[in-house]
């Protein structure tokens, strides 16, 4: 098990928005968690990499506490992220928001390797290396997110709403390229989404979460055919 | 032809308001009434050419930002080409390192000390900038740290006779301590919170050396402050301006050497980082906390630094030198140069501080020639005389390219 959620409660102030939430993640994976907007979802993300450290409750990951770290250890320790909202530098070219990406490693040589990596996996990066974060296109700027996370060659990779904004059709390549990503790398990807069909197509496993609490889990094929899921998030 | 009319317009619109106080003239002791009407022209056509002027550079501005977007390419601005051109660039940084180091020996001590004064705040603007230009805190109290170092060398002058060489260094040190002083309570503050602490900060600091008479001799200060020695050699009061300049002088060089290698380091990108996106920062694994401290300290030290030698300048410190308006002027400075460009900061800080010197005519309308000429800076180069060269990362790809 790579990364594992034990029961965490995680508050706002005074205001509690999990109430115990437990996920399991095997190397490898890709798990999708589901649910309706303000249900938790991001916060659960921001509970693992340390911006919203959960009050009660423990996440381990490869064995080892971190629910106590700093965001920047717990990025040193192999969980990158693509945070909601894509955030990339706007006034830095693609080539340094990548390089920032890469901020903790030293390894040049792998650095270099990884940069060929996801111009092969976002040849329109390529294109726009010199271009300034702020003016490249939505898609683009989700790609570019995406791209700044694994220069990072992240042992686990959160992924939040990669989906939002952007249209069907660039949406399907992302999350195509995500699963390319997942299968050549073996990189462990939680993937938190409001669009469920994809995000269950894509995953292996997913969590359905209400209210921030965790109401359903199975595995995606189960999931596609659970007539609650189905009724609520699949809109059929 | 519509951008004629509409400048006319402009002109009339200006008659018409300036009218009152441009034309009609109360005599209030033969209580007549005086018309000069030929201001009406000179303010019309006055008005008409500025209103063309500034028409005319704005839709030259857009037509640029335009191309640009078209994806033409455009020309690099001059001032990039030049630091790229080496046959241009270091003739020029030649010419100006001799004009510097003899300047002493042909101009007055008068002009030297001038000069020196441009170096200080050279200085000061190059540590702001860490600050506001590369790490994007917006810092209003920085003229605190200037007035430690400068106390700091009074003080411990007066009690215990420490001499400028060994102040120095702890005026540097103490200037960033009370970096991480004010780091501290300001973590978690951003943007207009944070302007508005640091100029409680600045305006806290300045309040305490005016009333703690028992501490800093309250709004009288201290005197006598001696000038700096030459391995104890004291210089004559002449001389002693000239070897401030020269001391200056490798000081700012200093200054530049490490902000430059700041700026390109590790502890550089992730002020850039900080910047330019927080919550993205803390993704890429920055530790957002010390990232601030590192920048309030680094900025701090070199105005403690500069302090000091303010204090040795002038032999004289007291509270009423270290006001927000000190903090206006460095922070503006920056401004009109450049953000984050060494150059730009350098450049800002000579046109601010030699220009009303040498302009004495327009003493009286400084402030108010500074108001346009920053307005008109936000609306043509809002990034600055001198935008910020960074360097681009260059990862050659062994397949593409
Ligand atoms: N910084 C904050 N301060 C206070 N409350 C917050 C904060 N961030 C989120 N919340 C609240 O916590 C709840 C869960 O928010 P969260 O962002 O985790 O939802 P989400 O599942 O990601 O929703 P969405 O799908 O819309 O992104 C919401 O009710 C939200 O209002
Ligand atoms: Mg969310």
């Amino acid at each position: 098990m790579i990364l594992e959620l034990k029961n965490i409660q995680a508050f706002y102030g005074n205001l509690q928005v999990l109430k115990g939430v437990t996920i399991k993640i095997n190397e490898g994976e890709i798990i999708a968690l589901i649910g309706a907007n303000g249900a938790g979802k991001t916060t659960t993300l921001m509970s693992v990499c340390g911006v919203v450290p959960p009050r009660f409750g423990e996440i381990y990951f490869m064995d080892k506490p971190i629910h106590n770290m700093s965001p920047d250890k717990i990025v040193a320790l192999g969980i990158s992220q693509v945070p909601e909202g894509r955030r990339i530098f706007p006034l830095l070219s693609v080539m340094e928001n990548l390089d920032m990406g890469a901020f903790l490693r030293k390894d040049k040589a792998g650095i270099k390797q990884d940069l060929e990596y996801v111009f092969e996996l976002f040849p329109v990066l390529a294109e726009r290396r010199h271009q300034s974060g702020g003016t490249l296109s939505g898609g683009e700027q989700q790609m570019l997110a995406i791209s700044r996370a694994i220069m990072a060659r992240p042992k686990l990779l959160l992924l939040d709403e990669p989906s939002l904004g952007l249209a069907p059709l660039i949406v399907k390549q992302i999350f195509e390229i995500i699963r390319k990503f997942n299968t050549e790398s073996g990189t462990t990807i939680f993937l938190v989404e409001q669009n469920a069909n994809l995000a269950l197509k894509t995953a292996d496993r997913g969590y359905v979460m209400e209210t921030g609490s965790i109401t359903i889990q199975d595995t995606t094929k189960n999931l596609l055919k659970n007539e609650e899921v189905k009724k609520a998030y699949l809109g059929l | 032809m519509r951008e004629i009319i509409k400048s006319f317009t402009v002109s009339i619109w200006f008659m018409f308001l300036t009218f009152p106080i441009m034309v009609i003239k109360v005599n209030t002791i033969e209580k007549t009434i005086e018309w000069r009407w030929e201001r009406l022209i000179f303010v019309g056509i006055g008005s008409f050419f500025l209103s063309f002027l500034w028409r005319y550079l704005i839709t030259r501005k857009e037509s640029g930002i335009k191309k640009a977007e078209a994806g033409e390419e455009i020309k690099q601005p001059l001032s990039q080409r030049f630091f790229e051109d080496r046959r241009l660039f270091f003739p020029a940084l030649g010419g100006v390192i001799i004009l510097t180091v003899t300047f002493p020996l042909f101009f007055s001590s008068y002009q030297t000390n001038i000069m020196t004064n441009a170096l200080m705040y050279v200085m000061l603007g190059l540590g702001l900038n860490i600050v506001v230009g590369l790490a994007g805190l917006l810092d209003l109290g920085y003229v605190a740290f200037y007035a430690v170092g400068a106390y700091c060398y009074a003080l411990l002058n007066y009690h215990f006779g420490i001499g400028f060489w060994a102040v120095l260094p702890i005026a540097a040190a103490m200037g960033a301590l009370f970096g991480i002083l004010l780091g501290f309570p300001v973590l978690r503050l951003r943007g207009d919170y944070l302007a508005i602490v640091t100029l409680g900060f600045g305006e806290m600091i300045r309040l305490i050396l005016e009333n703690w008479n028992k501490f800093s001799f309250g709004p009288s200060g201290i005197a006598n402050i001696p000038r700096p020695t030459f391995f104890g050699y004291q210089f004559s009061f002449d001389h002693s301006f000239i070897y401030i300049y020269y001391l200056m002088i490798s000081l700012t060089i200093l200054t530049i050497f490490v902000v430059n290698r700041l700026q390109n380091s590790r502890i550089g990108r992730a002020w850039i980082a900080l910047r330019e996106d927080e919550i993205a920062c803390q993704a890429m694994g920055i530790d957002i906390r010390k990232t601030k401290l590192t920048a309030f300290a680094l900025g701090a030290t070199w105005a403690g630094m500069v302090g000091v030698v303010f204090a040795a300048k002038t032999t004289f410190v007291n509270p009423a030198s270290f006001t927000f308006m000190e903090s206006a002027i460095i922070l503006s400075l920056i401004v009109l140069g450049g953000m984050g460009s060494i150059i730009g900061v350098i450049l800002g800080a000579f046109i601010f501080i030699l220009l009303p010197e040498y302009l004495r005519a327009i003493e009286e309308y400084r402030m108010l020639v500074f108001g346009a000429a920053m307005v008109v800076m936000m609306v043509f180069r809002p990034q600055g005389l001198i935008s910020n060269i960074r360097r681009t990362y260059e990862f050659r790809s062994s397949k593409k390219q």
